[in-house]
């Protein structure tokens, strides 16, 4: 009898280690990192935009619908950004942490797009600086989107896998939501930010 | 009505490789730190670039790499630019100092990618800076030498600011994982392991079940498969001496390593190529990049 207790143990043991429970662990990590890095970046943008709607604001002020848009959005963004990487297992929290962050984006784009109509505004060299900035910032973010994808994308597959899983289900490992469709389009193509450079003819791109 | 939706689910099938073949054009080979594919600069002109980032990858560890193509079509120079980075592995593992000056000549358009470590010096600022300030009003004059040549000299001026681990460290990185905490781990395991074991399948075939999971387990938690071998041997000495449980039946067939020897011993980190190694090729550190950068066009 004790002896069989024991084996179970010994069983046990080499299930955790053997059948996919240190990799559940790894990569559960591995996305939690990569989530992080995701979260990081997307504060990254929400502290570069005060400036920028201060910027547009000495030149722009008439504009006051489109800057109290974005000073708000940002505001319930940033607050998003809490949202902690145990959260990830919760799909509803995720899929609304995107929304806010999405709708952000848009605004801010149409902000910029508004300040184009100021020439002054358009050569304004800290403008100038703040918007390369942001475009830096948006393609950090679609970089660390696209490596948590890969990241639940692996994690995922292994919770999958047919030893896996049983581990997966008796330690509470759950599936990770990953970005939506309708975002990877997004993804796909970033906000263009124009650089108020006069525009050469171009040959058809 | 069904099958009306089945046929349409066969025949998206078979488009989507189509449709994913048109997003993206594949990816140009590392042929070398000057990577004209347009035949835009000279013989010489790429001589001269390429031993200038040569000496300084040799000063400063930190790789530059210079990439001209006609077009990103169909994707933008964002994405094309590090696909190419993150595929090409520029700079050291670990410390992800690699940068990639890309051009498409017919897109007119250019960027700086440029790897987390060097980003502090070469902030998305300074990269734009030296887009539009040096490179892009000699690429109106049509000047892509002269560009590209002072461009890299600035970047390197730039890069060298930034406090980077000497180039001697470029091994180190990517060195076998540690085993020491598992030591303990695995001698308790071992020792009531094996107690287990030979009480259920006798002396032989215990300790040989003993040795093969040591094994597996060292090799598994990333060790390489000489090290698993080992452990695996000493697992199954220590089973078949310790104790002295009434003899079951000797199973002389000690095959240790089981299936971990199935396995191509791959750990060790496979992608640490060397700065212009013997044997020809240049290839990329094993470094990364996030997105990091700016890009112009003229």
């Amino acid at each position: 009898m004790r002896a069989w207790c024991l084996a179970c143990v010994a069983v046990l043991t080499f299930l955790m280690s053997g059948c996919g429970y240190s990799s559940l662990t790894r990569q559960d990590e591995d996305v939690k990192a990569a989530w992080s890095e995701v979260l990081n970046q997307y504060q990254r943008r929400a502290d570069l935009i005060p400036n920028l709607v201060k910027v547009v604001q000495g030149y722009a002020n008439q504009e006051q619908q489109v800057l109290i848009r974005v000073t708000a959005e940002r505001a319930k963004a940033a607050s998003s950004v809490q949202l902690t990487p145990e959260l990830l297992n919760n799909p509803d929290a995720f899929a609304k942490f995107q929304q806010v962050q999405a709708q952000l984006a848009a605004s801010v784009k149409q902000m910029i797009a508004v300040a184009e109509a100021y020439p002054d505004l358009k050569s304004n060299e800290n403008f100038r600086d703040l918007q390369v900035q942001l475009e830096g910032t948006e393609n950090r973010i679609t970089v660390a989107r696209q490596k948590y994808i890969e990241a639940v994308q692996g994690y995922n597959t292994t919770a999958r896998a047919l030893p896996n899983l049983l581990t997966a289900k008796l330690f509470d490992f759950q599936l990770k939501p990953n970005f939506s469709v309708a975002n990877e389009q997004t993804i796909s193509t970033p906000p263009t930010v124009d650089f108020g450079s006069p525009q050469p003819a171009a040959p058809a791109k | 009505m069904i099958a009306v939706r089945w046929w349409g689910w066969l025949v998206l099938c078979f488009l989507a490789p189509v449709f994913a073949q048109t997003q993206q054009q594949p990816l140009p080979k590392l042929t070398g730190r000057v990577n004209d594919l347009t035949g835009t600069l000279t013989a010489e002109q790429q001589a001269t670039l390429e031993d200038k980032l040569a000496a300084f990858e040799a000063r400063k560890g930190s790789q530059i790499v210079v990439l001209v193509v006609a077009t990103t079509d169909p994707e933008d120079i964002v994405n094309y630019s590090y696909r190419v980075a993150h595929n090409w592995k520029l700079g050291r593992a670990k410390i992800n100092d690699g940068a990639l000056l890309i051009v498409a000549k017919n897109d007119r358009e250019l960027r700086i990618e440029v790897g987390r470590a060097l980003e502090g010096a070469l902030t998305d600022l300074t990269a734009h800076r030296i887009i539009s300030d040096t490179i892009v009003p000699l690429f109106r004059q049509g000047d892509f030498y002269g560009g590209i040549n002072a461009g890299l000299d600035q970047m390197i001026r730039i890069a060298d600011g930034e406090p980077l681990p000497p180039p001697d460290l470029e091994w180190r990185g990517s060195s076998e994982k540690n085993i020491s905490h598992l030591v303990p781990f695995l001698f308790v395991a071992v020792f009531f392991g094996s107690v287990v074991l030979r009480s259920m399948f006798g002396r032989g075939l215990g300790a040989l079940i003993a040795g093969v999971v040591s094994g597996g387990l060292v090799y598994f938690a990333g060790q390489s498969l000489f090290v698993a071998l080992v452990a695996a041997v000493l697992a199954f000495l220590f089973a078949l001496i310790s104790g002295f449980s009434g003899g079951g039946m000797w199973s002389s067939y000690p095959r240790t390593g089981g299936w971990g020897g199935g396995f191509a011993s791959g750990s060790g980190g496979a992608w640490r190529g060397g700065s212009g190694s013997a044997g020809g090729g240049f290839r990329g550190g094993g470094g990364d990049f996030n997105g990091g950068g700016a890009s112009g066009r003229w």
